[in-house]
């Protein structure tokens, strides 16, 4: 109870700091919170990240299994991305099936990856219509304190970026080896707070948020995917200038993720 | 488990009584613990335990989800233990299968027999556990670290619980089994204590033992988990100690 009354007063209060240029914590309009990517974090996955933007934690873990190819991409391997809102992140969620938010969080972080061709797939093909790799991508929640995509979506990446394919150990090859890495998509979200437009959102900016916007950029100039969520609006002028912003921050944490 | 291919049954005891990794029998693994690392959760704790990870959040004492399962005499405890799809070498489908429906349960009446429920009526104590890295005892691990989030989060208890597994292994009794132990051992007897009563409120077992190993077994199980124990006290002190220059966190909400 008392945490919306809170958000109510909050809400009013960030977006007149909003208007004058301010933050809750201090931040800039266009500043991130301090990002840390640390891969291998889980020995049982074939790769792995843990992400903290600010207080926000995300774990990704990826597993290589060999299964068939779909029909109708026989010469190709299967990617499926999957992201629990685990109750134990966020006293606002509950056990039990994915809820729209989750289904939208593993959907828009599965977009940018599958957009920017992050892995080509047909790596993934062991033989043709019969054999391929299934590499699934589970995403792992473990504190919300705002912009969990981007969160998601870095510790995907990280985990992809240092993962080894277990060629030995499914019998297909001689030798594990690294996962190939084509490119490397970044998201970058921002809310909109009265008549500014605000990177990395926490929690509370979220909630006061009035219109979110997603912009995966990958490294070769490429815009490969966007989401707009949350009740709210953008003009065209304003997702243009948006792209801009998450061109400069796309390279900044892909440094980081390749880094890592 | 779960490996592709045959493997081959390790030895599992050397001649001088030393384990697969080298610990004696009564020895545990390497084992650390965090207090608090999570920001939204009202209490937290990291437990690294050999080779597993788990983290544990408390919620609570909050409203009651679903309603009907609302007590008015107390509060009820919803444990709910759950396993990341990528915890163990073949991927889990993500969701509840029926052994950690099982495991929830009797790690949830492990921590009513210590929590004062009567204390906050019509309310819900919501424990999560999240098994990120599992290598045999998860759910020990489990309860360590949701031992130490209901602290953490300042629900009155009348005692931390501490837990440790102990096993069967090449013919004798061991202490904390890892995964080999635990695959290709003779027994495994997940234990939890309250050590001030000197109670068991967590109690399995599946293998062969005769009645003296089980005496035995619950000999080193017990002296394991006072040991757990010292290790949890340890690991809330270095939280919570106001003697230490240690500055004081989580003013602004």
């Amino acid at each position: 109870m008392s945490e919306a009354v809170a958000a109510e007063i909050q809400t009013t209060h960030i977006i007149d700091l909003a208007r004058t240029g301010h933050r809750l914590d201090g931040r800039g309009i266009d500043e991130w919170r301090p990002v840390t990517v640390e891969p291998g974090f889980v020995k049982s996955a074939d790769g792995s990240a843990m992400v903290h933007i600010g207080d926000t934690a995300v774990l990704c873990g990826v597993k290589l299994e060999i299964g068939k190819p779909f029909p109708d991409t026989p010469n190709a391997g299967v990617l499926t991305t999957n992201a629990e809102l685990i109750a134990l992140s966020s006293p606002t969620f509950e056990p039990g099936p994915p809820q729209p938010e989750a289904i939208e969080l593993s959907r828009v972080v599965d977009r940018s990856i599958r957009a920017a061709e992050t892995i080509d797939l047909t790596k993934l093909c062991v033989s043709p219509s019969e054999k391929c790799w299934t590499c699934y991508v589970d995403i792992h929640c473990l504190d919300h304190s705002g912009n969990l995509i981007d969160a998601a979506q870095l510790a995907a990446l990280g985990a992809l970026t240092h993962s080894t394919v277990p060629a030995k150990r499914f019998e297909v090859g001689e030798h594990d080896y690294p996962l190939e890495v084509s490119h490397f998509p970044i998201e970058c979200t921002f809310v909109r707070l009265g008549d500014k437009i605000v990177a990395d959102p926490t929690f509370e900016e979220e909630t006061a948020g009035q219109g979110r916007l997603t912009v995966a950029t990958d490294e070769t100039g490429h815009l490969v995917a966007m989401q707009k969520g949350k009740v709210g609006a953008f003009s065209p002028d304003e997702i243009i200038e948006t792209v801009e912003r998450a061109f400069r921050h796309g390279d900044r944490l892909r440094n980081i993720v390749r880094g890592a | 488990m779960g490996n592709v291919g045959a493997k081959e049954i390790p030895r599992l005891l050397t001649a001088e009584g030393r384990r697969i990794d080298g610990r004696r029998l009564d020895e545990l693994r390497p084992i650390s613990m965090k207090v608090g690392p999570l920001t939204r959760a009202d209490g937290s704790a990291f437990v690294e335990w050999g080779d597993n990870k788990v983290m544990a959040a408390v919620y609570g004492p909050r409203e009651v989800h679903p309603r009907h399962l609302m007590q008015t005499q107390k509060a009820i405890i919803q444990c709910r233990y759950n396993m990341a799809a990528f915890s163990v070498d073949e991927r889990k489908r993500p969701g509840q299968d029926r052994r950690s429906q099982e495991i929830s349960k009797v790690i949830t009446e492990a921590f009513e027999s210590v929590v004062f429920t009567e204390e906050f009526p019509k309310t819900s104590i919501d424990i999560y556990i999240e098994v990120l890295q599992a290598n045999a005892g998860t759910r020990c691990a489990g309860l360590v670290a949701a031992s130490l989030a209901l602290a953490d989060a300042g629900i009155p208890m009348a005692d931390l619980v501490a837990s440790v597994a102990v096993g069967k292994v090449g013919g004798r009794i061991a202490l904390d089994l890892k995964k080999e132990e635990d695959n290709f051992g003779e027994a495994d007897m997940p234990l939890a204590l309250v050590p001030q009563s000197g109670r068991l409120v967590l109690t399995q077992m599946e293998g062969h033992m005769t009645r003296d190993e089980l005496r035995e077994a619950l000999d080193l199980g017990t002296k394991g988990c006072r040991e757990i124990y010292e290790r949890m006290r340890q690991a809330l002190r270095d939280k919570y100690d106001v003697t230490s220059a240690a500055p004081l966190q989580e003013a602004a909400a």
